[in-house]
């Protein structure tokens, strides 16, 4: 009981800590992402190739001046952005990063926690974050905050229909609402993905657009955007409230693309088993990247990047090396994919906010109602005749 | 004694349920007695599972299940049928909403 | 540990339940009760239903009561005024209310003396299959007639609360 206590406080601080990281680097690489689809640098002054500046802006929020207005609720004020945080941060309190991992004898997880309704946790947890949103716009006593946040919550509770019936289409397939037990069953390769074995094509595409409105997301930002309504629901917050809010999308963010990778691309499954190779896949991304930046290095495009290129080069040569170590596959091996595909996820979200322009919001609750819903029922009338058919 | 008697679930059912008639009974607004109405079912929700435990039985929380169906569906007609009133009697008071002769 | 964990959320669902009473502005009373069904499904996790707490948390906690907040919102209805109460209530309300209280615990506490005790692990029948398989084959009939009813209650919804065509 006693190690169990020590290991569970421990993955916590280790997940929350690499969790607020992630957050933070997140962000960076939205902004590179966003400026090089633009056709220019992005951030790149402060640190190498812009480093560090989450740093920076985490310094600027910290320092800030903290306003409390005095025409606020203050009770609701205080407690939207603690509420808001707090769901997005336990969410991803239940998502598996890999297989079992075992360290200095004690064999745990990699997950904090396996709930038997581990997806129905999830769906309970995003539907409380809506709290956070309506009750900042409310408190905030400001027409323009308040119009932004009943716009934001009823975008939100809108999609959370069409995401329920996406996730359940997989889960028809899978038989299990334990996120573990939902990676257990796309064990083995590509083919064995719920995405690929499970047809679930149409689900992983309504559950994405469905994900990019919970979120908050381009092309559904309208209730956040800067240009429209002055800030939306966060118009009267400053410093760490804003911060929080701005945190917890991107963990919204972060989770919601994990629970695509569970549900439909197979977690930490490799796509080709360990015995035929699929290990050196990351060593050879990371030499790969390091040689790169090795060569470009001995004559780079810009003075400053003198030193800093041949010092990443190395880094990833390092890492690729690290992947090459028998005593840290299983876990790493396994750890490399999940984020390879959560990354991709994210990826895709980043490349769509600098695509897409944004719906206005008869459009956006239009498209859900009318088209969006109905598509995600019949896909799960679909997918569940065919379920019967065949078993 | 790590184990909590039972029949501290159903006093706290009965504590939940008489404050839901305590509101039902004494608040004025609308809006008010319709959450201390939530507050009962809640409470008569929180007692069907403490007897389905009791006879180690699921059908308890079957009743729950269709409870709270019920319960949001009310909600939502409810809901409805307050929005109405008030924009034809322009109060939420339910003492005011009277067009009967004394 | 099952009677401190009882025990905490008991006292903070009955105390957000008079917060819910007490309270005038319609908004404070609803942040209370969804206080009470946050509690109130930690306490069915406790008992063994887990899909009824996660369906306490995303119908009740998550739906139902963000629509009494947006009414309440849209209806900006302000805080209750304290109109002329009848003496008769005020004299006989909390002690009648405590009367009715002290008889349901003491018929409780005479039918349970020395009941059973619920711990956590103790049934474990709550599972999304045992419900599942229970909704489908015994209940089926509720089932269908209840998604008919809120088939009824949305059209039902719409109708009421649209603008009328002038």
């Amino acid at each position: 009981m006693d190690s169990f206590i020590v290991i569970s406080l421990i993955k916590t601080f280790i997940i929350f800590a690499v969790l607020m990281t992630t957050l933070a680097y997140l962000q960076w690489v939205e902004r590179k992402v966003i400026a090089h689809i633009q056709v220019r640098p992005g951030p790149y002054r402060v640190g190498p190739h812009g480093l560090l500046q989450p740093l920076a802006d985490v310094i600027k929020l910290i320092t800030k001046e903290d306003l409390l207005p005095p025409y606020v609720n203050k009770p609701l004020y205080l407690a939207a952005p603690f509420l808001a945080i707090t769901m997005a941060l336990l969410s991803i309190s239940v998502i598996p990063f890999g297989p079992t991992i075992e360290v200095a004898g004690y064999r745990t997880w990699m997950q904090l926690t396996d709930l038997n309704i581990g997806v129905l946790f999830i769906l309970a947890v995003s539907s409380m974050g809506v709290y956070g949103v309506a009750l900042a716009g409310w408190a905030s006593n400001n027409k323009y905050a308040l119009l932004g946040g009943l716009r934001s919550s009823a975008q939100m509770i809108s999609y959370e229909l069409p995401l329920s019936m996406a996730i359940a289409a997989p889960l028809l397939i899978s038989n299990t609402l334990s996120l573990r037990k939902l990676v257990g069953t796309q064990a083995g390769n590509l083919w064995n993905w719920n995405l690929f074995h499970g047809w679930q094509y149409v689900s992983f595409i309504i559950f994405l657009i469905a994900a990019f409105a919970e979120t908050n997301r381009v092309p559904f930002d309208l209730p956040e955007a800067e240009n429209e309504l002055v800030a939306g629901f966060h118009t009267e917050y400053s410093s760490m409230k804003f911060a929080s809010f701005f945190m917890a999308e991107y963990a919204n963010m972060i989770t919601v693309s994990c629970l695509a990778t569970l549900l439909f691309l197979g977690g930490w499954v490799a796509p080709w088993p360990v015995e035929y190779g699929s290990g050196y896949v990351p060593v050879a991304i990371f030499a790969l990247a390091g040689i790169i930046a090795l060569t470009h290095g001995l004559n780079p495009a810009r003075q400053r990047d003198r030193y800093t290129l041949p010092a990443f080069g190395v880094i990833f040569l390092i890492i690729a090396g690290i992947f090459l170590l028998p005593v840290m596959q299983p876990w790493l091996l396994p750890l490399f994919w999940f984020c390879a595909k959560t990354g991709a996820i994210l990826f895709a979200f980043i490349w769509v906010r600098g695509t897409l322009p944004r719906f206005r919001y008869d459009q956006l609750m239009g498209f859900t109602w009318k088209f969006l819903f109905p598509a995600a029922v019949l896909n799960l009338l679909a997918t569940g005749l065919v379920v019967a058919l065949v078993s | 004694m790590s184990q909590v008697p039972i029949s501290w679930f159903l006093t706290l059912s009965a504590i939940l349920f008489v404050l839901g008639v305590a509101g039902f009974i004494f608040r004025r607004s609308i809006i008010t007695m319709f959450m201390s109405i939530e507050l009962m079912l809640n409470a008569v929700n929180l007692s069907f599972i403490t007897f389905s435990y009791q006879l180690k039985q699921v059908d308890g929380h079957l009743f729950v299940f269709f409870v709270m169906v019920v319960a949001a569906a009310e909600a939502a007609v409810g809901l409805a049928i307050i929005l109405t009133v008030f924009k034809n009697r322009q109060t939420l008071n339910i003492d005011e909403v009277n067009s009967m002769k004394n | 540990m099952d009677v401190i964990l009882f025990l905490v959320f008991a006292i903070i669902a009955v105390l957000a339940a008079i917060n819910v009473v007490v309270q005038t502005h319609p908004i404070a009373s609803a942040v209370s009760l969804i206080g009470v069904m946050g509690s109130l499904a930690v306490l069915y996790l406790l008992l063994g239903a887990e899909f009824i707490a996660a369906a306490q948390v995303i119908v009740y906690a998550g739906a139902v009561m963000v629509l009494f907040i947006f009414v309440i919102m849209l209806l900006n209805a302000g805080a209750e005024a304290r109109k002329g109460r009848s003496f008769m209530a005020s004299l006989l309300g909390a002690p009648v209310l405590i009367a009715l209280l002290a008889l349901l615990a003491w018929f409780v506490e005479r039918i349970y003396p020395e009941g059973m005790g619920v711990h956590f692990g103790g049934f474990t029948g709550g599972s999304p299959e045992s419900i599942g398989h229970a909704l489908f084959t015994t209940y089926m009939l509720p089932f269908e007639i209840t998604s008919i009813l809120v088939l009824i209650a949305i059209v039902g919804a719409v109708v009421l609360a649209r603008k009328e065509l002038d």
